[in-house]
């Protein structure tokens, strides 16, 4: 069997890997959480064990109360809350980046799962594949 | 003078550097991603204070808004709509955008 056809078999044997999205910028400045979001949600179609990672001011996207009329641009943010409709449910949220921005748990609009610096990158090692905005 | 930030204080030192050089008597607009050093317990605080009695600190309201920021405003930085930003640049005979 060539290499190419044990892809193949392997593709269609449904061979799952762990892809964690990494955020580090905070929404509307730049057109990196946006777009980073977009990647996630194209990602769920292909039945991987994905994760989301938010920290430095990648932890700002997750803020609830974002009202964007004023700048008209497109609120995103309540797209978060519809990642769990997609079977994305491993949202980690890095407790250092939100204390040095005054945040809480309870100031974001999605229940995650907040963890120090040392967890985090335990989570990160274990993945096959990182994809940072 | 008018000094205008538009990068987070977390990711870039244009803050910090603005109000290093920001003279007595210079306004400081916050716009965009800098909105955020005008908000309160976030780390940059403390910088943004003490420069609060030598310059006056401006933050655009819809930029504040759209973060969800607008209920976290450090004390004695005052919130301008775009007809307050317009009239900021009217009123000051320079300004300065600290890219």
């Amino acid at each position: 069997m060539t290499e190419a056809a044990m892809d193949l078999e392997a593709e269609a044997a449904g061979v799952v890997k762990k892809f964690m999205y990494v955020n580090r910028k905070a929404p509307y400045g730049t057109i990196y959480a946006l777009e980073g979001l977009e990647v996630v949600l194209i990602s769920a179609a292909f039945d991987q064990d994905v994760s989301l990672a938010f920290l430095d001011d990648g932890v700002y996207q997750l803020v609830k109360g974002q009202q964007t009329k004023g700048i008209e641009v497109k609120n995103f943010s309540p797209t978060y809350r519809a990642l769990e409709g997609y079977d994305i449910e491993k949202l980690y949220v890095e407790r250092e980046s939100l204390e040095a921005r005054g945040l809480t748990a309870d100031q974001l609009l999605v229940p995650v799962e907040v963890m120090g610096r040392d967890e985090l990158v335990r989570r990160m090692e274990e993945q096959d594949v990182v994809i940072a905005f | 003078m008018l000094h205008i930030v538009n990068k987070s204080p977390f990711e870039k030192t244009t803050l910090a550097s603005c109000l290093a050089h920001a003279g007595p008597g210079a306004a400081v607009l916050l716009i965009e991603d800098a909105v955020y050093g005008a908000t309160t317990l976030n780390a940059a605080e403390g910088a943004l204070k003490g420069a609060l009695g030598r310059v006056a600190v401006y933050a655009l309201g819809p930029d504040l808004e759209a973060r969800g920021m607008k209920e976290r405003v450090i004390e004695g930085v005052k919130v301008v709509d775009y007809a307050g930003f317009v009239d900021l640049v009217a009123e000051h005979k320079t300004s300065q955008s600290w890219l």
